[in-house]
């Protein structure tokens, strides 16, 4: 499967899932806090820190090879409903986890989809992309405008 | 007779109290912070993931105050804290096609589709220290170009592929499996993608001076930079419990794509060649510096005479390890009491055997 082309809901689920990973810990619990999200749940597994090996491709786009690694946290938690939800992040920072987790349970249970896309994912993309174009915006300041200097031969 | 000696004890201990007392220094002056570092010294936070090879800006930053700024010493607290996790598994590669550039120029191309794009460089400063920077002055907030339409910047690789004279991306055969130089104990001859993994987590410092000789003359490769490139991409994680990659967040890395004249040879047409070179973080002259080396690590696949150290596989990956060379260099620092007790001895006997001998000759001379 190619990036962003999995199919529906996972493609949504994906989306919802890096949102909170890339989210810091005190923008997920202010959001599920004004979102009015329960955040009680059982751990199945972690928060539990450990290491990826980052991948990358020779000459860009070539056979795969082993950058380094880099230190992931994941967990699984249980809702009270008994919705499983998993998350996996960057970093060492098992509480934000723990709280992804719940979120993607969260977002799992049809009734409280609608809530979690509307109060948390929506408003953290929204951060997210803004980050992002002001960044696009700063390094496209420093892009090069070429100019051919006249030489007033003719 | 072999006679173990202890003691030490309370030296080292006061040893150690002394190193964090002296870490700390002057009490008055207030104490570093994380963040700080993280902030300030981005670009050594950089260094030591890379060479440490682990991607955490936090750990980094503790370990570079561990260490009191030596980087070689930080870089060996983080080898070592990685070895105490577990390993989840291995990421998708990485897209560098699709990364959030914060710089990318070419010294090949002028006008490529995404532009130059300069970036935070050094380049292009007078290398004048900065007074003002002492006394704490405020810095502007950076200039925006907001008109600028995300235009995409394909791989200069990928413009220059289309004429055929350009070698493609590295291929390896069909079903080979991806090296781990963390997992198998190295061997040579090594496959590319092995060395790369050696080369990316390789020192700055040694990996520079092998670039700098090949530049020289001593396996001379005719580069040119295809493109630097810095910024963030994404990571993702195939994990069994989703039947879709999971999306673990980005990490800023540099690429380098060299790109080489070549001459051609019984194995290869004229045409140009490349190197490559990919880091944790930001660090150009370390990308590029692993590019040179990466294409004069190439010699024997392309048919080239290996004439120069910077061509030699064994060498070049062997010593690339600045936790290993510094391990074995200042281990000599330990007790040898016993090692040299021995050594002692031995030239001794030498010495009186010589001194016995010349002493013998000088006679029969003086007799004859």
């Amino acid at each position: 499967m190619r990036r962003g082309q999995e199919r529906e809901p996972n493609a949504a689920r994906k989306a919802a899932m890096a949102a909170f990973a890339q989210a810091s810990r005190d923008q997920l619990r202010e959001l599920i806090q004004a979102a009015g999200l329960s955040t009680e749940a059982k751990p199945l597994r972690g928060p539990e820190t450990g290491l990826v090996t980052v991948r990358g491709r020779i000459g860009g786009g070539g056979a795969s090879f082993n950058t380094g690694e880099a230190t992931v946290t994941r967990a699984t938690v249980q809702l009270p409903s008994g919705q499983v939800g998993h998350a996996y992040a960057l970093g060492r920072d098992k509480e934000k986890v723990r709280l992804a987790a719940i979120l993607d349970a969260t977002w799992c249970a049809e009734e409280t989809r609608a809530t979690v896309e509307d109060k948390i994912v929506a408003p953290l993309q929204r951060l997210q992309a803004e980050a992002d174009a002001r960044r696009r915006a700063e390094a496209a300041a420093t892009k090069v405008d070429f100019f051919t200097m006249v030489r007033g031969e003719d | 007779m072999y006679v173990a000696v202890k003691g030490g004890e309370a030296a080292i201990r006061n040893a150690h109290r002394l190193l964090a007392d002296r870490r700390r220094g002057d009490r008055s002056v207030p104490a570093l912070r994380l963040d700080q570092i993280v902030e300030q010294l981005g670009l050594g936070v950089d260094r030591v993931m890379s060479e440490g090879s682990l991607y955490d800006r936090e750990l980094a930053a503790l370990a570079i105050v561990q260490a009191r700024g030596d980087l070689i010493e930080a870089i060996f607290l983080v080898r070592a804290y990685r070895t105490t996790l577990p390993r989840f598994g291995y990421t998708r590669p990485i897209d560098t096609a699709a990364m959030l550039a914060e710089r990318r120029v070419s010294a090949t191309y002028k006008d490529l589709p995404g532009g130059q794009v300069l970036g935070p460089t050094f380049d292009y400063t007078h290398r004048l220290l900065d007074p003002e920077l002492a006394t704490g002055a405020e810095v502007a907030q950076p200039d925006r170009r907001e008109d600028a339409d995300a235009e995409p910047m394909p791989r200069v690789s990928d413009i220059l592929g289309h004429e055929g004279l350009i070698e493609a991306d590295g291929p390896l055969p069909a079903g080979h499996v991806t090296g781990d130089i963390t997992r198998e104990p190295m061997e040579f001859p090594m496959d590319r993608d092995t060395r790369l993994q050696a080369l990316s987590r390789g020192d700055e410092g040694f990996l520079l001076a092998l670039a700098y000789s090949t530049q020289r003359g001593y396996a001379r490769s005719h580069p040119f930079v295809g493109e630097v490139r810095i910024g963030e991409v994404e990571l993702e994680l195939d994990v069994p419990e989703l039947d879709f990659p999971v999306t673990l967040g980005r990490i800023r890395v540099t690429e380098c794509q060299m790109v080489n004249q070549f001459k051609g040879s019984a194995k290869a047409p004229p045409q140009f060649t490349r190197g490559y070179g990919l880091v944790f973080g930001q660090s150009e002259r370390k990308a590029m510096a692993m590019s040179l080396c990466d294409r004069a690590l190439r010699a024997s696949e392309l048919g080239e005479d290996i004439t120069a150290a910077a061509q030699d596989e064994e060498f070049v990956i062997s010593h690339s390890d600045n936790v290993q060379a510094t391990g074995f260099v200042e281990h000599l620092k330990l007790p040898h009491y016993v090692d040299f007790q021995a050594e002692l001895d031995l030239v001794r006997r030498m010495r009186a055997e010589h001194e016995a001998k010349s002493a013998d000759e000088t006679h029969r001379e003086a007799a004859e």
